[in-house]
């Protein structure tokens, strides 16, 4: 059953990450600039980015077929769609039941199917490069994130992110050793999906060590456009996620306009906390090389499949 | 959901799972003070999570042995460990038989037997520390686990002091901690057992200009 409401908050949700998401870079792009005491770029770089592709032509090369033309839609629309589904207003999403959890998974990875394969397409020896590490990255990732939704789902004994979020934000007050674990493990796999420092550096274009830059060295105009959107809405779908899951407090519950109005400064306040801590990791930590990552990832793995451990013995029984 | 459960339960709980990240941490790591500093801190959430324990049942005797953790195991013994390591001049990486991805694999089939192991166990108990017999198996197979994959001898000492953590949180949990004799006899042993092996350390080395334990095997043939 669909009320107007919802779909009212559920379109809100949708069109607030979309303007948010360029803003989120922006904002940790300049944490990071003032830790490392450079000047600043302004916070609101990334729409002026945004703006000036979108105002360019696209140059394909010779070789490219459809493919390489509608990767950047469907990543963008993935991306679109993991926002939608992921509860950062409120739970009474009307487009949730689309995808649980687990989907959500294999939401992002099409769209990284889709961004390796083009990145192949046109045949350049970069862009094969990066898709291979990427799905390299991927495929340690993805089994990470999974055992950090499993464990989260075995508390709330579903895998739908809203009634999750709703058990987790409405129970009583209680210590969880297994959501610290698998909220450890998800900062790692954020890090590794969003080509953050420890795993890739969003802003270098250095050969030996760019994963996700080497894949859309080929883009340009509207299709660069779309992929530095959707790479933006990426980071926010996971911070989204990260903050759903481990720090559900403040979640409207229903469809109360009044409660999804007061959810916006907290999501927010949230996300300012939350954008200044990666700029702070991505300061405090050099690059790993790209052989250190499996390592790096299999960690995650580890502590994920810990926290899923821990819930079944010590949780458990209760 | 958990909401029966009392807080301190949830207290030590969480406490038992940070020894056992601990615990995997000194697995992962390459770097000889990291390692110790990683000792240390498992000794401190020991401590803490004896005195949880001592705060909630009321029992007298788990103060002294959360007083007795506290001062050996996340002061005296690191501190002890730290000089040798700076007299020693230990420098370095640490060198270990497996490779450490396959080693912490390795120890998660080791945490999934010993939970397994423990469960029936912890059900005959009726400590409200039960859950974490579980963990307390795990952190002493985990430490078997460092002392067979480390080449040096100072990691094998200091996964011989994890596996005493371990089996001190077994105590604890199982029981709420062994009789105060066995306790500080132990306590004393692990003392005295550090400090000899600090000796031998020493001795080790003049014989054989490194703390590869390797070389010991040549002892044999002559």
């Amino acid at each position: 059953m669909i009320s107007i409401s919802g779909l009212i908050g559920q379109l809100f949700a949708i069109a607030l990450a979309l303007v948010l998401a360029p803003l989120l870079a922006g904002w940790v792009g300049q944490c990071r600039a003032w830790l490392q005491s450079r000047t600043a770029p302004p916070l609101l770089q990334s729409y002026y980015m945004l703006h000036k592709l979108f105002h360019k032509d696209v140059v394909l090369a010779h070789g490219a077929s459809s493919l390489f033309r509608t990767a950047p839609f469907v990543m963008f629309g993935c991306m679109v769609l993991a926002c939608a589904i992921i509860p950062s207003l409120s739970t009474d999403l009307p487009f949730a039941p689309a995808a649980d959890a687990i989907a959500l998974v294999g939401v992002f990875g099409l769209a990284r199917v889709f961004i390796s394969l083009a990145a192949m397409d046109v045949g350049t020896a970069f862009g094969s490069l990066g898709g291979r590490r990427e799905m390299l990255i991927g495929f340690l990732a993805e089994p990470a994130l999974l055992m950090v939704i499993f464990t989260v789902a075995m508390i709330a004994n579903s895998t739908s992110l809203a009634t999750i979020v709703e058990t987790l934000a409405h129970s009583d007050f209680a210590i969880y050793p297994s959501l610290a674990f698998a909220g450890i493990a998800f900062a790692f796999v954020s890090l590794a999906e969003n080509a953050r420092v420890p795993v890739d550096n969003p802003a270098t274009h250095l050969e030996l060590t760019m994963i996700h830059e080497a894949m859309i060295l080929e883009y340009s105009g509207l299709h660069l456009a779309l992929i530095e959107w959707a790479a933006s809405l990426k980071l926010y779908a996971y911070s989204c996620l990260g903050l759903a899951l481990f720090f559900p407090r403040g979640i409207a519950a229903g469809d109360s306009f009044p409660a999804l109005l007061a959810a916006i400064p907290l999501l927010l306040f949230k996300l300012a906390i939350g954008g200044f801590l990666l700029a702070l990791i991505e300061t405090i930590n050099a690059k790993l090389r790209i052989f250190r990552a499996p390592e790096f990832l299999g960690t995650a793995f580890l502590l994920a499949v810990l926290g899923l451990l821990v819930r079944l013995l010590l949780e458990g029984r209760a | 959901m958990n909401n029966a459960v009392p807080l301190s339960a949830q207290l030590i709980n969480l406490f038992a799972s940070v020894i056992l990240l601990l615990a995997f941490a000194m697995l992962a790591q390459r770097r000889v003070l990291q390692l110790i500093n990683l000792f240390a801190l498992q000794g401190l959430a020991l401590g803490l999570s004896t005195v949880v324990a001592a705060v909630t049942t009321g029992q007298s005797h788990l103060y002294w042995s959360a007083g007795l953790t506290l001062v050996l195991k996340a002061l005296l013994l690191p501190w002890i460990l730290h000089r040798l390591v700076r007299r020693l001049h230990v420098k370095g990486e640490i060198e270990s038989l497996i490779n450490i991805p396959t080693t912490m694999l390795v120890g998660i089939g080791l945490v999934i037997i010993a939970f397994n192991v423990a469960l029936p166990i912890s059900q005959l108990s009726h400590t409200i520390t039960r859950g974490t017999l579980g963990i307390a198996l795990a952190v002493v197979m985990l430490a078997f686990l460092m002392m067979i994959t480390r080449t040096k001898a100072i990691p094998q000492v200091v996964g011989f002091l994890a596996m005493e953590n371990g089996l001190f949180l077994a105590a604890t949990s199982a029981t709420y901690g062994m009789p105060m004799v066995v306790e500080l006899g132990i306590a004393l042993d692990v003392l005295v057992g550090a400090i000899i092996l600090g000796v031998f350390f020493f001795q080790i080395r003049e014989q054989f200009d490194s703390l590869d334990i390797h070389h010991m095997e040549r002892l044999k043939d002559n």
